[in-house]
């Protein structure tokens, strides 16, 4: 129990399940190795044979239009066989249990299984069951990880800032229910960011976040000063139906990114979104499509991730 | 039945009479006879070897689901009273929350008739403070007494209303019953399944947040002091929660209080990579909690530590964390954890062992607990060098899930006695 | 065992070459011996196209007993490969698989013209029907030994000779 689960007993990476824990030298493979993978989407031929006859499985128990495509895309660049199940809505609804699900994908010969589910865990609990030879990528649990989301981040980052050393990241929004925040958070301190801030309404954070080695603000003016990297978060729309927040003006005008706002960062910071966005709720228009903004950069980005995340997979 | 039973050679302990000595028991008519000397006319008819082994009162476990009437598929009377005597454990209180909860005097009456006929281990139904434990219309108190029931509980059910909660008290306090409750605020614990803490915060779970304890606690509080009803207070988790029962007690009110024996040696820590036996209710807190917890049971501002057996079928465990059933196996594990708490902390074994003895025994208000000539024979003999290994095989109880699955404990249960009758031998 | 000067090899290859290049020749190096071996051709025969480099590591035929290559550089071939005429360089060719790899991913970017193929050393040992057009030199050797080409931070190159454990039968 006390073993990493995502590593195996050479240390090499097993399943991808979330960013904590992961060394430094497993963070850095990745992004090095969607290097590589940035340049194949530019050929003739936008793929490469080496998970020719392996089958992953996407396991979607909570629908998701945007990551399955990128983690289908990803495979089948890799000429792996693709086979997507949108499980919210076959067996979940007969009764059939979680692992009663992946045991029978297990014996259809699976040997990589992409899971999004909306309980924190339930990629670690899978990941627990299945026979040794099979991945499992974690593609978003409840409020608890996604790591290739925040792989990708790290990617974009690298691309724009190139070293992480000397930067000073932003996170904004809703960091209580974000798997992304936590999975960012957790890969930009491994790689050496030297401060992490989370900026967000104390309804919005989770209790001892600074445990996770960020700085908490509260006032968004304060909390952007100097910046190089802002990351905002989605705001949900049913986190105005509870008490979390007022209204979406209230929390725009004072939340919200604007360029004036922006303009209270470095004059080189980049912006950063991991969509989909809500224009005039967390970001304004004229930011998120103004020429800090590296939003269009980070999707593309994030199928040569998922290519590495799955290539260094099926190899170990 | 009785056959007379004379256990030589044993380190007796008994909390009661502050007896820690290595001495002969003598066992006639299913009461303990006599301690060291022989009783007159006294003829062997069993005679145990206690050389090395501890001989103390059977265990009293304060809280201790059974699984009956209608949760048969997680465990049956019979598996979980076979679970009590291989755990050493004599006498048991079962709270109302089966299906159907005890809430009418035929089904404690059963219930009792169910576990005389197994005739192993003394059962004592808590009854349900409200019907269907819906927190709404009182029950038959008065009758369920009759039927069988020491007290009257809400288990983990909601009771979001303070009026009917009141109302229970005032009734439950009109005929000298007492009220047994855990503490938690059902709007504050808002679906949560782990300590608002570091854990929760870094595995992404729903939190619950000390003040749920807290403020449950402080109006359970004022109404014992408005209605002069006894309560007893269930599975506090929490260092504030300690202090404000230590307050409590300072003022004289008839409080008593129990936690459970994980909460004694668990964090929220040990739910490291998601461990679904360590959901719990009420949540593993901090070490600081844990500490305080451990504090308030040396000072005696808790009174109990309780199994809180939760046997728990595996598929409500082989799940996302979150869509777990709380609960772990606990009967055969009390004694073993209550010993190497006391190992492990320098307490001295016979404070230790009055926690899940004696005290329980009062707040149950029976006799029993302790080992006074005249008294029942419930016995509990242990091996104290014996380590034993907890898995699916080890354990008896139809629920297989515990946080210490895979560890080894010290302490073995070599013998158990209930009214004199050998009821567990190994 | 004395072995070839790679410096001599190079002048002599680059030699062989020379009749057979235009401005119409493109030249690709294999990761890393053979990117080192290419620049030095490409720049002693004045070839105008830039040089292409390629990564095997994503078409490599072992992928699945031994995984992802630890360091995998990212492949760039900065010219039109549909029909062009290319000259693709390595170091030491041995079994053949490196270069099948090589000519696969080539053909990922576009058909070309035709692939000719050039080695500094020639080892034998070859597991495929792979033959090379411009040979610095044949060398045969045993499996476990291992040919590594070296660069110092001059910029010369030497040969040098490995022992290396054979996995057991």
């Amino acid at each position: 129990m006390n073993r990493n689960p995502q590593l195996n007993k050479h240390g090499e990476l097993q399943h991808l399940l979330t960013t904590e824990g992961l060394p430094v030298s497993i963070l850095l493979h990745i992004l090095d190795t969607a290097e590589s993978f940035a340049g194949v989407t530019e050929r003739e031929v936008k793929k490469i044979p080496l998970l020719r006859g392996k089958s992953v499985f996407n396991l979607f128990f909570e629908s998701s239009t945007r990551t399955r495509t990128t983690f289908e895309i990803a495979a089948k660049r890799l000429s792996a066989d693709v086979i997507n199940l949108n499980i919210a809505v076959s067996a979940q609804s007969k009764g059939e249990t979680l692992l009663d699900t992946v045991n029978n994908l297990s014996a259809m010969h699976a040997d990589m299984f992409v899971v999004r589910h909306s309980q924190s865990g339930a990629a670690h609990m899978i990941a627990n069951h299945v026979r040794s030879e099979i991945h499992v990528i974690n593609a978003g649990d409840g409020r608890h990880a996604h790591p290739t989301q925040a792989l990708l981040d790290m990617f974009t980052i690298r691309r724009y800032k190139k070293d992480f050393h000397n930067l000073r990241v932003a996170i904004v929004g809703d960091i209580l229910h974000s798997r992304v925040a936590r999975s960012q958070i957790h890969a930009l301190t491994t790689l050496g960011v030297p401060e992490v801030r989370v900026i967000a309404p104390k309804t919005l954070l989770p209790s001892k976040v600074e445990r996770l080695g960020v700085h908490v603000y509260h006032d968004i003016a304060q909390g952007l000063k100097d910046i190089d990297v802002l990351i905002m978060l989605r705001l949900q729309n049913e986190r105005m139906l509870g008490a979390s927040l007022p209204s979406p003006e209230e929390y725009f005008k004072y939340y919200g990114l604007t360029q004036e706002k922006l303009s209270l960062a470095k004059q080189d910071a980049i912006v950063m979104h991991p969509g989909p966005m809500n224009r005039g709720v967390e970001i304004d228009s004229a930011v998120a499509d103004g020429k800090q903004s590296v939003i269009l950069p980070q999707v593309t980005f994030g199928i040569a991730v998922r290519m590495a995340v799955m290539s260094i997979l099926a190899g170990n | 039945m009785n056959i007379n039973i004379h256990i030589k050679n044993g380190r007796l302990i008994d909390p009661k009479n502050g007896i820690d000595t290595v001495s002969d028991l003598y066992i006639v008519r299913g009461k303990v006879a006599s301690l060291g000397a022989i009783p007159a006319g006294f003829q062997d008819c069993r005679v145990i070897d206690a050389a090395g082994l501890i001989v103390c009162p059977g265990l009293v476990d304060l809280s201790a689901r059974l699984r009956e009437p209608g949760l048969e598929y997680k465990a049956t009377l019979e598996s979980e009273l076979k679970a009590a005597v291989a755990g050493g454990v004599t006498s048991l209180a079962c709270p109302p929350d089966t299906d159907p909860p005890l809430d009418e005097p035929g089904l404690v009456e059963m219930l009792k008739h169910r576990t005389k006929s197994l005739d192993q281990v003394h059962v004592y139904p808590v009854g349900a403070l409200t019907q269907k434990l819906k927190g709404e219309r009182l029950t038959e108190m008065a009758e369920l007494r009759d039927a069988g029931c020491v007290a009257f509980s809400h288990a983990d059910a909601p009771l979001a209303n303070l009026h009917v909660l009141m109302q229970a008290m005032q009734y439950a306090s009109t005929f000298g019953f007492s009220v047994w409750l855990r503490p938690q605020e059902v709007s504050l614990a808002n679906n949560g399944v782990a300590h608002a803490g570091e854990i929760a915060t870094r595995l992404g779970l729903p939190p619950i947040p000390v003040c749920a304890e807290t403020i449950a606690l402080s109006n359970i509080i004022l109404l014992t002091r408005e209605t002069g009803v006894k309560v007893h207070l269930c599975r506090i988790s929490s260092a504030e929660g300690v202090a404000m029962v230590r307050a409590a007690k300072q003022q004289g009110l008839p409080i008593t209080c129990d936690i459970a024996i994980n909460h004694v040696h668990l964090t929220e820590m040990d739910i490291g990579f998601f461990d679904t036996n360590c959901h719990l209710v009420p949540p593993l807190r901090n070490l600081h909690d844990r500490d305080a917890l451990c504090g308030g049971l040396i000072d005696g501002t808790i009174d109990a530590i309780c199994s809180d057996h939760a046997p728990v079928d595996d598929d409500a465990k082989l799940l996302p964390f979150g869509q777990t059933e709380a609960g772990a196996t606990g009967l055969e594990l009390l004694l073993s954890l209550t010993f190497k708490w006391a190992t492990t902390m320098n307490i001295p074994l016979i404070k230790a062992l009055n926690t899940v003895t004696l005290a329980p025994a009062r707040v149950l208000g029976i006799d029993g607990g302790h080992l006074t000539p005249g008294a029942p024979a419930d016995i509990c003999i242990f091996d104290p060098e014996e380590y034993w290994k907890v898995t699916a095989s080890t354990i008896q109880s139809q629920g297989k899930n515990t946080p210490f699955l895979g560890r080894e404990l010290p302490g073995r249960v070599k013998f158990t006695l209930t009214d004199g009758n050998i009821v567990y031998e190994s | 065992m004395q072995l070839p000067d790679a410096e001599q090899l190079l002048a002599d290859l680059t030699e062989q070459l020379r009749p057979d290049v235009d401005e119409a020749v493109a030249m690709i190096g294999i990761h890393t011996g053979g990117v080192w071996v290419a620049k030095r051709l490409h720049q002693a025969l004045g070839i105008s196209i830039p040089l292409g480099v390629l990564d095997i590591s994503f078409y490599r035929d072992d992928y699945s007993k031994i995984g992802l290559h630890p360091q995998v550089k990212p492949s760039d071939l900065p010219f039109e490969v549909e029909g062009s005429r290319i000259i693709l360089v390595d170091d030491v060719l041995y079994t053949g698989r490196t270069i099948r790899a090589a000519v696969n991913e080539i053909f990922d970017y576009g058909r070309p013209a035709c692939i000719h193929l050039v080695t500094l050393i020639d080892r034998g040992g070859r597991e495929l029907p792979i033959a090379a057009q411009y040979v610095g030199a044949v060398l045969p050797l045993p499996a476990d030994k291992m040919l590594e080409l070296r660069q110092e931070t001059d910029g010369k190159m030497s040969l040098g000779l490995r022992e290396i454990r054979l996995p057991e039968k």
